[in-house]
């Protein structure tokens, strides 16, 4: 019984939400590096529709992304208000634009269903699986998708 | 065994292979003389000595037949002729394949290592020395820690003295005891007085010190006792001798290791060879060189380092932008100290990045050995001429030129040097020439490769480019414009593989590979006359003086280097030509201008260019452009920060750095402005 709990426990992982476009999202608390509020960024010539720009962690030079406008939602205006939230993408760091984070949940895999069919490629490419809670579906984001693009979509 | 030593000695044989490449490119140049033999022997000769300490026995084997060779030379009995001399350059080659393989690298060919080998043996048959090369009289001597006693070594000796009051009647004094004994070895001197008694007691005949004695020296025991010989039943003596390392870890110290490696190795081939006097040298040697004054760094320290000293730049930056926006009156006092600060945090910098400098003579030394080898595979005969060996650069760029470069020189002679027929035939010296040059030229490095080849088939270059969809048909393209055809992606001139340079490997790759490190290629050739591949690369990789200017509300940087003046234009200076384009008239001339916010994509519109500032920048190919910018700034020294990992190379941008209030600013380059805004052009 003791050790059946206990596997229980390590299968839950923990996941931060936030909200991007009025719909909520979450990643893996362990893809996190930290959460930053916004300051605005320096431009990046001839980058992607969904490159920020950059911004200066500590001395080292990341770039920002607005997940909305990645997602293909509608673009964010950045505010003071908004929030980046710093991930760890395979040594690489990374800024995504939020409008907010709200807390931390605790999920089990079972709860965490397949993402529907839909038509968007782009959607069933950035959403690695959805999860019920209080009657709202959170989105887990799919960080590689979203932080290496392919080649000819640049 | 340590690995630790054995990295030494690999160290050391990087340092040891390049002297014998050293010696031997002077033997083929025909200059040199017995010192240089012996030189090179010397260096064979370690590399033997270490690797058969490590029971190296493939190396051990190669370089004794190598060394014996050498040793041949030596004695002056052969002849040392062109033909010799070529054969020993192949054998240096393969002596480092074969260090390389020792070290857990890419294994020696074995095709030729037996070629190699085989004609070392056919020369020594031929010249009478045949039986030395018989292996089985090389024993490779595998390292013993523990001392043997019938070697010369050091002993320790453990003397305890104690005079009686009766030494010092017969007028002896243990002061010159001492003194003798220090003339053997190293001595270390205790003294107890413990049995001294208090002054009140004191009675000043009887002796009450003594003495503890710790002797090194190479000297017997009875040497030791010989200086006691004048005082012995006057005193209480005890000589007793120390038995090495009991003391310490058996294992000892590394520094004896190695010594005692070099020790054993010299004393064997004086048993094999039969020559003693220059062996000595041989172990001499080594041993000179260990009191050179350097000091091996790991070099993760030494980047640790120059990050440091970069973000110690960026604070100063920082705080200077501070203060100067303080609203006090008199900041003078301030200002002067952050002056003297900045000086200094750029002279720590200067010399961190002094540290990470190396000369390119290795590297040359590399190439000497790719022209060499792809001489022989084309049946050509190819000198190489280096020049500015001691031109230092940045280790990186040393590391990262070598495959640019190989790629150069294996083209140069594929392609560029004729066969020996029809250089004859151009009127041309028998053997093609290669020069490597480097030298420094304001603030940047050049390195040069020319060749005295036939130069670029510009006919040839401009049909393959038209033929593989490069260039249009009709394009009218000046000389220097089709030999830049070269880098295209894409562009290959060799219309069958040959097994030498098409690899598929173009020069695109090259091009690409000096961009990386922040420098340009260029080519020139002139036909029947040769040609030059110009490499330029800058000095530091951390840090540049920068122009701070606005563009389009963002800050960015503009290396100095590039700038050669700033001008404000005024009216009638600029002239339209054509319905986009814009000319600033400079002194008589007119210069394109391009819109800096516009090529980079911030401002479709483009401004009236009376109200921007303009910075003559001039690239390296000799093209001259004209930014236009906002505002100028000021001129202050960035840190580069690269954009690898955070995005794809973008054009117009070298990379970023942070200013003083912790903004990122974009470091322009100004050459990829210059080259894309024409490129766009000729699209449209």
């Amino acid at each position: 019984m003791q050790v059946q709990l206990e596997e229980q426990h390590s299968a839950v992982q923990e996941y931060v939400t936030f909200s991007v476009a009025d719909q909520v999202f979450c990643l893996r608390i362990n893809q996190i590096r930290e959460i930053r509020r916004w300051s605005p960024v320096t431009i990046l010539p001839h980058a992607p529709h969904y490159v920020l720009g950059v911004m200066n962690l500590r001395g080292a030079v990341i770039p920002i992304y607005d997940l909305a406008s990645r997602l293909g939602l509608a673009r964010s205006d950045a505010s003071e208000r908004d929030v980046v939230i710093v991930v760890n993408l395979d040594g690489n760091l990374l800024g995504l634009l939020a409008e907010a984070v709200s807390e931390i949940i605790s999920i089990n895999p079972e709860e965490i269903q397949d993402t529907p069919s839909v038509d968007s490629r782009d959607t069933m490419e950035f959403i690695q699986g959805i999860i019920s809670k209080n009657d709202q579906m959170i989105r887990i984001v799919n960080l590689n998708a979203v932080g290496f693009p392919d080649k000819d979509e640049v | 065994m340590s690995s630790s030593i054995q990295d030494t000695f690999f160290e050391e044989c990087e340092e040891l292979l390049e002297a014998i490449d050293e010696g031997l490119t002077a033997i083929d140049d025909g200059n040199w003389d017995g010192e240089t033999v012996n030189a090179v022997f010397r260096a064979v000769h370690s590399i033997k000595g270490g690797a058969g300490a490590f029971g190296l026995d493939k190396l051990v084997g190669f370089a004794h037949t190598f060394e014996t060779v050498f040793d041949g030379l030596r004695s002056e009995n052969q002849k040392l002729d062109g033909k010799l001399a070529q054969l020993l350059l192949r054998a240096s080659d393969n002596l480092s394949d074969l260090v390389v393989e020792a070290r857990g690298g890419k294994p020696a060919d074995p095709e030729t290592h037996g070629a190699v080998t085989n004609e070392l043996q056919a020369y020594l048959e031929a010249e009478g020395l045949g039986e030395e090369v018989d292996l089985s009289d090389f024993q490779p001597m595998v390292l013993d820690l523990g001392f043997t006693d019938d070697q010369p070594s050091q002993a320790s000796f453990l003397i305890r003295f104690r005079p009686h009051a009766t030494l010092y009647d017969s007028g002896n004094e243990p002061l010159f005891l001492f003194q003798a004994l220090a003339e053997l070895g190293e001595i270390d001197v205790t003294l107890d007085e413990s049995r001294l008694p208090k002054l009140e007691s004191f009675d000043h005949e009887e002796a009450y010190l003594s003495w503890e004695i710790r002797l090194t020296t190479d000297k017997s025991e009875a040497v030791v006792d010989s200086v006691f010989e004048f005082v012995h039943g006057l005193c209480d003596l005890e000589i007793s001798e120390e038995v090495a390392g009991s003391k310490e870890d058996p294992g000892l110290d590394t520094s004896v290791d190695a010594s005692s490696v070099k020790d054993n190795s010299s004393e064997h081939t004086k048993q094999s060879s039969n020559t003693s006097t220059p062996n000595a040298k041989a172990s001499a040697k080594p041993d000179a060189k260990a009191a050179n004054s350097t000091l091996r760094v790991d070099l993760e320290r030494v980047d640790r380092l120059i990050n440091t000293v970069g973000e110690l730049i960026i604070n100063h930056s920082m705080l200077a932008q501070q203060i100067h926006n303080l609203d006090v009156d008199d900041l003078r006092a301030v200002e002067n100290e952050l002056e003297a600060f900045k000086s200094l945090a750029r002279e720590i910098q200067e010399c961190v990045m002094a540290i990470r400098a190396q000369p390119v003579k290795p590297l040359f030394q590399r190439m000497a050995r790719i022209v060499r080898e792809a001489s022989a595979a084309t049946g050509k005969v190819t000198r190489l001429v280096t020049e500015g060996d001691a031109t230092e650069v940045d280790k990186t760029v040393i590391e990262r030129l070598t495959d640019p470069m190989t790629h150069i020189l294996r083209n140069a002679v594929d392609h560029g040097i004729e066969k020996p027929e029809a250089r004859l035939a151009a009127g041309k010296s028998e053997d093609g020439e290669i020069r490597l040059t480097a030298s420094h030229r304001s603030g940047s490095v050049s390195i040069e490769i020319r060749d005295d080849g036939a130069g670029l088939n510009r006919e040839k270059i401009r049909e393959i480019a038209v033929e593989k969809n490069l260039i249009p048909r009709d394009a009218d393209l000046s000389d220097s414009e089709i030999d830049s055809l070269l880098f295209l992606p894409g562009f290959s001139t060799a219309s069958e593989v040959s097994n030498l340079s098409g690899r598929g490997v173009g020069m695109d790759v090259v091009r690409n590979s000096v961009m990386a490190l922040g420098g340009r290629i260029t080519i020139s050739s002139t036909p029947g006359a040769g040609t030059v591949f110009t490499i330029i690369l800058p000095l530091t990789m951390a840090v540049m003086d920068g122009m701070v200017v606005s563009v389009a509300d963002q800050t960015m940087v503009v290396p100095i280097t590039s700038i050669i003046e700033t001008i404000r234009a005024t009216e009638g200076a600029v002239h339209c030509l054509g319905p986009k384009e814009n000319m600033l008239s400079v002194r008589g001339s007119f210069v394109p201008i391009f819109d800096v916010a516009q090529v980079l994509g911030l401002r479709a519109e483009s401004r009236d260019p009376l109200n921007a500032v303009f910075l003559l920048v001039e690239t390296q190919m000799g093209g001259c452009g004209a930014l236009a910018v906002d505002t100028i700034h000021d001129q202050r020294q960035v840190v580069i920060k690269s954009l690898d990992g955070v995005c794809g190379e973008t054009a117009g941008v070298a990379a970023a750095t942070i200013l003083g209030d912790g903004k990122i600013a974009m470091i322009l380059d100004p050459e990829s402005i210059l080259a894309e805004a024409p490129a766009a052009k000729a699209l449209a």
